[in-house]
């Protein structure tokens, strides 16, 4: 928030005195923009060669395409699905599920980490169990949370159970971290235990949230998944179990590669929150 | 703007009577202060030193209220301190800017916590910063500042809320040489200035006797006062640190200082 009857008008940071490029410096600027086009080029031609490939091998008899399928064949089934309007309501149904995990895992998880910090004991006591958890395979609890929890309910337990534990020890992890003279600074003030969390804490933990998150988009997909595996009706899992029981590897595959691209726009995503937080990050707190 | 100038003579700013500190480690239990007994007057520019350990920054802490002494009592103006009070500041080693927060955010973080008034804080802390010389600056990040502007930041945000006592804890020790020297200036202008009660913590002798009206020496742990030395100079008025570090005075206080201090042969290392 800035005021504007401020007695200084906002004033933009000095510019940088402009100096006339040498030609040493105008061709060491190219060979940057070069090596980044090659880094882009490789990462292209990686994809195209691996797609390729997929393609030529079943048809050359190097593989059996029963098992394999074609890159050919995923396609055309995801327009068939997307004809039809299936695609979307399946992948929308791990997307929420994902959702769903990812607040949850976000949720508890900072709720733990407070709490530990604010009662270093209850994180003493808690401290193996936690550890324990984490190093427990979640995947192992669908069949139970299928039997508490029904065939909805237990695919969102799963997203949120797989992260929570990692967001936990994590964002405590950053809590600790803080510089403790800041929490003093805030205690000369008069600040409060709240005042700390809020003006300390979490502004100064944001970075690790957003690796946390980053971790959280790879786990919460794991949960949802195999979550539907067990149960679901509807969503990519559902769609992957179905298409290896009827043998219809197009299927299997098509999922699987909306997985991939879902996975890459939420990391894509949480890579905007974090540009957007690193440019606001003065204005907001 | 004198402040406390006129309060009751006989009465100190800051009384510390009787005061110890007794800590306890699994490993052991500590006395890091025991029967420290220190008057500072209104006004006055007091610098703390001793051997690092002697417990001079804890009796900084203890002083701002945000430990309370084992033993003894800390009395600002003959009213027990128990809590941290917005008529102390603090300053530390480190900037401990927020680095999430702008220039003027930081220097607004006590008035925030105060609850101070929104525009009146605005505008006062923005003369502190154009006053020195970060008009610049105001919505810059903490991390596109230099340590000497950081630093100075850190000083508008202490005097922000017009405290009557400041305490320094090494405040320039994690400076560069030059900086130290310029900003040591600046600071003792702008606190002598304003009248300011002033107790700084330093191991630097030089500092000490360049700056404050009296070096008060602590002794190795479990630290209590050892000797107090007032600094005058004979030329009329008082010299600025620069200033000061070239007058034949400096290097004779330097020196009994030193001699307190109990290095190890101090006579060889200074002849």
């Amino acid at each position: 928030m800035r005021r504007q009857d401020s007695i200084v008008a906002r004033t933009a940071a000095p510019a940088p005195e402009t100096v006339m490029a040498s030609p040493e410096y105008e061709r060491y600027l190219a060979s940057l923009k070069r090596q980044r086009m090659m880094v882009r080029l490789w990462q292209l031609a990686i994809i195209v060669g691996f797609l390729i490939l997929w393609q030529i091998s079943p048809n050359q008899g190097w593989v059996n395409p029963m098992l394999t399928s074609y890159p050919s064949q995923v396609l055309s089934t995801l327009i068939e699905l997307v004809k039809n309007g299936s695609i979307f309501q399946h992948t929308w149904s791990t997307l929420f599920s994902t959702m769903i995990g990812f607040g949850g895992s976000m949720i508890i998880g900072l709720v733990l980490a407070l709490s530990f910090w604010s009662f270093p004991n209850v994180y003493r006591v808690l401290d193996p169990y936690m550890v324990v958890l984490n190093a427990l395979p979640k995947i192992a609890l669908v069949p139970i949370f299928y039997i508490w929890l029904g065939d909805e309910s237990s695919i969102y337990a799963m997203a949120i159970i797989v992260g929570v534990f990692i967001t936990t020890l994590m964002l405590y992890t950053g809590f600790r971290a803080v510089d403790p003279d800041k929490v003093k600074l805030v205690q000369l003030y008069g600040g409060s235990r709240l005042d700390v969390i809020r003006k300390v804490l979490l502004p100064g933990t944001v970075p690790m949230m957003i690796s946390t998150l980053k971790v959280n988009v790879g786990l919460s997909l794991v949960g949802v998944v195999v979550g539907e595996f067990q149960s679901a009706k509807s969503g990519l899992g559902y769609l992957i179990i179905f298409g290896s029981q009827v043998f219809q590897m197009n299927l299997v595959m098509t999922a699987i590669v909306v997985l991939a691209i879902i996975s890459a726009g939420l990391f894509a995503a949480i890579q905007l929150l974090e540009s957007w937080l690193y440019r606001t990050r003065g204005g907001n707190v | 703007m004198t402040v406390g100038r006129g309060a009751d003579e006989g009465q100190p700013e800051l009384a510390i009577r009787n005061v110890g500190l007794k800590y306890m480690t699994p490993e052991r239990e500590m006395i890091a202060l025991s029967d420290v007994n220190l008057d500072v007057a209104a006004g006055e520019f007091v610098a703390l030193v001793g051997p690092s350990g002697c417990g001079k920054s804890t009796l900084l802490t203890l002083m701002a209220g945000l430990v309370p002494p084992s033993k003894g009592r800390i009395a600002i103006r003959g009213a027990n301190v128990t809590a941290p009070s917005h008529r102390v500041g603090f300053m530390f080693q480190k900037d401990t800017l927020f680095e999430w927060r702008t220039v003027l955010q930081n220097v607004l973080i006590g008035a925030e916590l105060l609850q101070l008034g929104k525009g009146a804080s605005q505008v006062r802390a923005e003369e502190l910063l154009v006053g020195y010389g970060l008009e610049d600056f105001l919505h810059s990040l903490p991390h596109q500042l230099s340590g000497g502007m950081r630093q100075r930041v850190a000083l508008a945000r202490t005097l922000l809320p017009k405290p009557d006592i400041l305490l320094l804890d090494e405040p320039f020790s994690a400076l560069d040489y030059q900086t130290r020297l310029a900003l040591s200036d600046e600071m003792v202008g702008i606190l002598r200035g304003e009248g300011k009660t002033v107790v700084l913590v330093t191991h630097d002798i030089g500092e000490a006797v360049s700056m404050a009206d009296r070096v008060v020496v602590m002794s190795r742990r479990p630290g209590r006062i050892k000797s107090q030395f007032d600094i005058r100079f004979a030329s009329g008025a008082r010299p600025t640190p620069l200033q000061a570090r070239a007058l034949p005075e400096f290097n004779d206080y330097f020196r009994k200082i030193w001699d307190e201090l109990d290095m190890q042969s101090p006579a060889q290392v200074l002849q």
